[in-house]
């Protein structure tokens, strides 16, 4: 009975994930050239012209993804305690609350801070009016687009939610009654947090670092609509050799290089946790 | 480290999840197995096809049996860049030019500004041309260079109809005709051409801008525009360092790129099409432009930008009408193509996109509207008429130079690794 | 995504056994506080683009060179499908949003269900290949795509899009649904089975209105997921444009302006996803008799 109703869905991931992936693992080693096509020669060669390339794109995306999930777990934590512990009936009400604006594209939301943070626009305005005598808070000069600050900004904002939810959904599941042992037994607020509340969270803050350092590390679209030279992404290095240059099996050698960085990545930050099975709470 | 306490209950284990955790470990290795077996035989089996096409024939001969096969449509579907036609005043979606050539043919146009940048677009259709298939647009605009350059050798184009460019032959400019990149408009017609120079607001520079080594100048730290592609910003790099890119050579190429990185610090953002709106506003203060955008710019939101073209040279590009093969009305593409090269349709469009019309005739034509309007529009229209950007005298075209033409895979992963990285990066 | 029907959590018990350390009040009145505010903070910076796109949709200004403000106007409303390849890219978006969600809603909401409630061999894999699928950067997902596309010589279009899309939201529906189910109590359907219920309608019944909420959660976040995509889009769309591809290459070619329309279109979507939620929880309380 379970076998008939994984099938059709399991059939769809295999032709369309699966597969694909393992043609571009493939392509990653082949050698040609638009005019001429592409044959498989088992060339790991393109791994090094890709690197030789985009590493210091790729190092600086990898930087930018640390930075942005780091920022977002600060972000997120308090909010989802938050709603978790004092939301109430109100719960998910709040939690639609953090989610709606995610319904609207997330093109016209990062175009919309463009605007917004405009040089002479009201933020920067407003900032540049602070000030007394000779001092300011920001010189005339200050800009926040086409800076690096743009960028990351962009990221957490635009995956901020990917960090909320699955700390929320293990802060939720944490049972009230282990706080109330924990205050008969003359734990702090404080201390009940550190040693009961944020260890039984960390599933779920595993969790929010995976769903949230891959898509902001393999972002490009942030980089191109608020950043400026030098603050470019491995992203569209990878969407340039494709479809600009034609060149399939450095495009392909880069983007498994990218999957593979991340995956490790969070393998070893996995390992770090010490919590193997954390992999099971995070897709669950 | 976090101490885990080592009895609290953990959510949601329960035993039957342990079981389903360790029997998955198994299957788990299996298909990491069955995986890279899976890799293998599909490694082994693998291959891109060549994107080469088989042509339609390149004697005189063939093309014409070609033609002798085709039919005359009541539709055409036109692809081309934006802003790059005459627009209707009151209505944005209106261009005139194109209902006269409906009226007078027949021909219903579909025009679709689908165009933004040279790489893009032909990134788009390169893979449906090499499957055979129609790119559903009987007419598109490609710039001279790299990419016509592939798109005639990997045969995507079809060859024109000699027969029907009278207007053609009668009225096309030098620029126009017998082009270095497309000998015997075999491929191509011109559509317009433009110069790469610089575009400076003077009220921000303070100063006049003559020279390419303007935009390594400190003062404009972070105010610099430049573009991010492998066409107008390594060859300007070129012109720059005092090369001709027609003839340069790897060393050339070699200089123009320490030139670009000695000058990214300086540079606020690579960008596409979109550095005039940037320009207007501020944001930049000088940048690399083409000549049209300028006009416009002022003309639509009252700046006051500049255009120059550098004591060192600068670039001249021509977009070229040409016809995708599988297109599916190529006789109202011809028909169109050598209807635009009649002189009062061809001034219809010179007025409004500013950049360099590839029939002369049509100055004269401006300056007679000229003389029959008034005003604001009177002066508008002798701005273009007499304007060195729209046609440019034969002395300038000393400065000018066409786009290095690449052979060769080789050569073009060489340039492309060289200059791609300036802004990618 | 929670439900309403979950007990108030409860509020530490204070016991007379022990006597608790004081605290001066107007700390702990700060530190009771200094979460809300927070929260407050985020919520609404979360919400300052949609306020600037909401109130833009009003702004008469069809100058696409600058953003300043000219007062205010409801000419965008009207001339809502005046630039026809907007409409087309929109019409797309819907639409393939629409079939998407209904494919990958029932492709996933099976899955959920073997996987939440069965236990089988293999199901380690499943649950391994929607983790991977989620967990894979959207750039891969893209690329690998067109990867297949290429060699296999199909072409990029409409159906491509369709293909991809299910294909990413498939997992986040199973995840979502799996999620419920396993919270669910599986004795009313062993209830219904013991009354001689076959197994058809048992899942008519008695699962699918248990799981309902979990598949309405799902199959919003697919449609949210298809209609707002764009990397994998990118890859995979040949020349068809969808909503958010249109504006991103609009907004490359004019450095940041928008036609006000694409604002008016994101202020209608936004709303028409309160009223989805709304009229969601609406059917939950519903339901819950």
């Amino acid at each position: 009975m379970p076998y008939a109703l994984v099938l059709p869905g399991w059939l769809w991931l295999a032709i369309f994930f699966l597969v694909p992936v393992l043609t571009l693992l493939s392509v990653s080693t082949m050698t040609g050239s638009l005019s001429s096509g592409f044959t498989q020669t088992f060339d790991f060669g393109n791994y090094a012209d890709g690197w030789d390339k985009y590493h210091v794109v790729f190092i600086r995306s990898i930087v930018y993804g640390l930075v942005a999930t780091a920022i977002c777990l600060l972000i997120a934590y308090p909010v989802a305690y938050w709603i978790a512990f004092r939301g109430g009936q109100y719960k998910s009400s709040l939690l639609f609350l953090i989610l709606l604006p995610f319904f609207v594209s997330f093109v016209i939301r990062t175009q919309a801070w463009d605007v917004v943070l405009e040089d002479n626009g009201p933020v920067l305005s407003a900032l540049r009016h602070i000030g007394i005598g000779d001092w300011h808070l920001i010189s005339q000069d200050t800009r926040i687009l086409q800076t690096s600050y743009a960028v990351v900004g962009g990221l957490v904002y635009n995956f901020l939610p990917f960090t909320i939810l699955p700390i929320y959904v293990a802060l939720e599941r944490v049972d009230p009654a282990l706080l109330e042992a924990s205050s008969d037994l003359y734990a702090s607020k404080a201390a009940a947090f550190v040693r009961v509340v944020l260890p039984l969270s960390l599933p779920g803050v595993f969790a929010a670092v995976l769903l949230t350092f891959v898509p902001v590390s393999s972002d490009y679209v942030n980089a191109s609509i608020l950043g400026g030279a030098g603050n470019t992404m491995v992203g569209s290095g990878i969407y340039t050799e494709y479809i600009t240059n034609g060149n399939y099996p450095v495009a392909a050698a880069l983007s498994f290089l990218l999957m593979a960085v991340l995956l490790v990545g969070v393998f070893v930050y996995a390992r770090m946790l010490g919590t193997e099975d954390a992999l099971e709470m995070a897709a669950g | 480290m976090i101490p885990t306490p080592p009895d609290a209950p953990r959510p949601g284990l329960s035993p039957d999840l342990l079981r389903g955790l360790t029997e998955s470990r198994i299957s788990r290795r299996r298909m990491l197995g069955l995986g890279g077996l899976s890799v293998l035989g599909l490694a082994a089996g693998c291959s891109i096809p060549p994107a080469v096409q088989s042509g339609i024939g390149s004697s005189r001969t063939e093309v014409a049996k070609f033609w002798a096969k085709q039919k005359p449509t009541k539709q055409l579907n036109f692809a081309n860049w934006s802003l790059y036609i005459d627009v209707d005043p009151k209505n944005e979606n209106k261009h005139p030019s194109l209902d006269l050539f409906t009226k007078d043919t027949g021909i219903n146009v579909t025009y679709r500004e689908v165009i933004a940048d040279d790489d893009s677009y032909f990134g788009k259709i390169q893979p449906i041309l090499a499957n055979g298939q129609g790119t559903g647009y009987d007419l598109m605009v490609i710039t001279n260079g790299r990419y016509l350059d592939q798109l005639i050798d990997l045969n995507y184009l079809i060859p024109l109809d000699q027969s029907r460019m009278t207007n053609f032959y009668d009225n096309a400019g030098p620029l126009a005709q017998n082009p270095s990149f497309d000998r015997g408009n075999t491929y191509s017609m011109a559509w317009q051409s433009g110069i790469t120079g610089i575009a400076y607001d003077p009220k921000l520079t303070k100063r006049k801008i003559t020279s390419w080594q303007d935009l390594l100048d400190p003062k404009f730290s972070g105010r610099v525009g430049m573009f991010g592609d492998t066409e107008d910003l390594p060859n300007s790099a070129i012109v720059a360092i005092g090369a001709k890119p027609e003839t340069s050579t790897p060393a050339d190429w070699e200089k123009a790129a320490a030139w670009l990185r000695k000058q990214r610090p300086l540079v606020r953002k690579y960008y596409e099409q979109d550095y005039i709106e940037p320009l207007t506003k501020g944001n930049i203060w000088l940048s690399m432009a083409w000549s049209g955008d300028v006009f416009q710019a002022n003309a639509s939101s009252g700046s006051k930008l500049e255009f120059v073209i550098p004591d060192e040279g600068g670039v001249i590009w021509t977009d070229n009408m040409c016809i995708p093969r599988h297109a599916q009305n190529p006789v109202s593409a011809m028909t169109y193509m050598d209807y635009v090269y009649k002189p009062e349709i061809a001034a219809m469009i010179a007025e409004y996109v500013n950049y360099i019309t590839p029939v002369p005739a049509t100055q004269q034509l401006i300056r007679k509207d000229a003389a029959a309007a008034s005003g604001e529009d009177r002066a508008g229209l002798l701005d273009i008429a007499d304007s060195p950007l729209v046609y440019p005298p034969e002395s300038a075209f000393s400065r000018l130079h066409r786009y290095r033409v690449l052979s060769g895979d080789a050569e073009m992963k060489r340039w492309n690794n060289l200059f791609e990285p300036i802004y990618q990066s | 995504m929670t439900t309403l029907d979950e007990p108030p959590t409860d509020r530490i018990a204070r016991t007379d056994t022990a006597p608790r350390p004081r605290v001066p009040r107007r700390r702990r009145n700060l530190r009771r506080h200094a979460l809300p505010v927070w929260s407050g903070l985020v919520i609404l910076w979360l919400f300052i683009p949609i306020f600037a796109m909401i109130a833009y949709g009003f702004n008469d200004n069809p100058n696409r060179i600058n953003f300043e403000w000219k007062g205010f106007t409801l000419r965008w409303y009207r001339e809502l499908f005046a630039i026809d390849d907007l409409t087309t890219a929109l019409v797309n978006s819907l639409t393939i949003a629409v079939i998407v969600t209904v494919i990958s809603t029932v492709l996933g909401t099976f899955i959920g269900l073997a996987l939440g409630r069965y236990k089988f061999r293999g199901s380690g894999s499943v649950s391994l290949l929607m983790f991977a699928n989620i967990a894979a950067p959207e750039v891969v997902l893209g690329a690998s795509l067109l990867s297949l596309f290429l060699t296999a010589g199909v072409p990029r279009g409409y159906l491509t899009i369709v293909l991809a899309h299910v294909m990413f939201s498939l997992a986040y529906v199973a995840i979502t649904v799996r999620a419920r189910v396993a919270g669910a109590d599986p004795s009313l359907e062993e209830a219904a089975r013991d009354l001689g219920a076959g197994p058809i309608t048992t899942f008519r019944k008695v699962t699918l209105p248990t799981i309902m909420p979990g598949v309405m959660a799902g199959a919003l976040l697919a449609f949210a997921l298809s209609i707002d995509d764009f990397i994998i889009t990118n890859f995979n769309n040949g020349s068809t444009l969808t909503f958010p591809i249109w504006v991103y290459q609009q907004a490359r070619k004019t450095g940041g302006s928008v036609p006000q329309q694409v604002n008016v279109m994101g202020t209608m979507i936004f709303f028409f996803g309160i009223a989805l939620a709304v009229a969601g929880a609406i059917y939950n309380r519903r339901k819950k008799v």
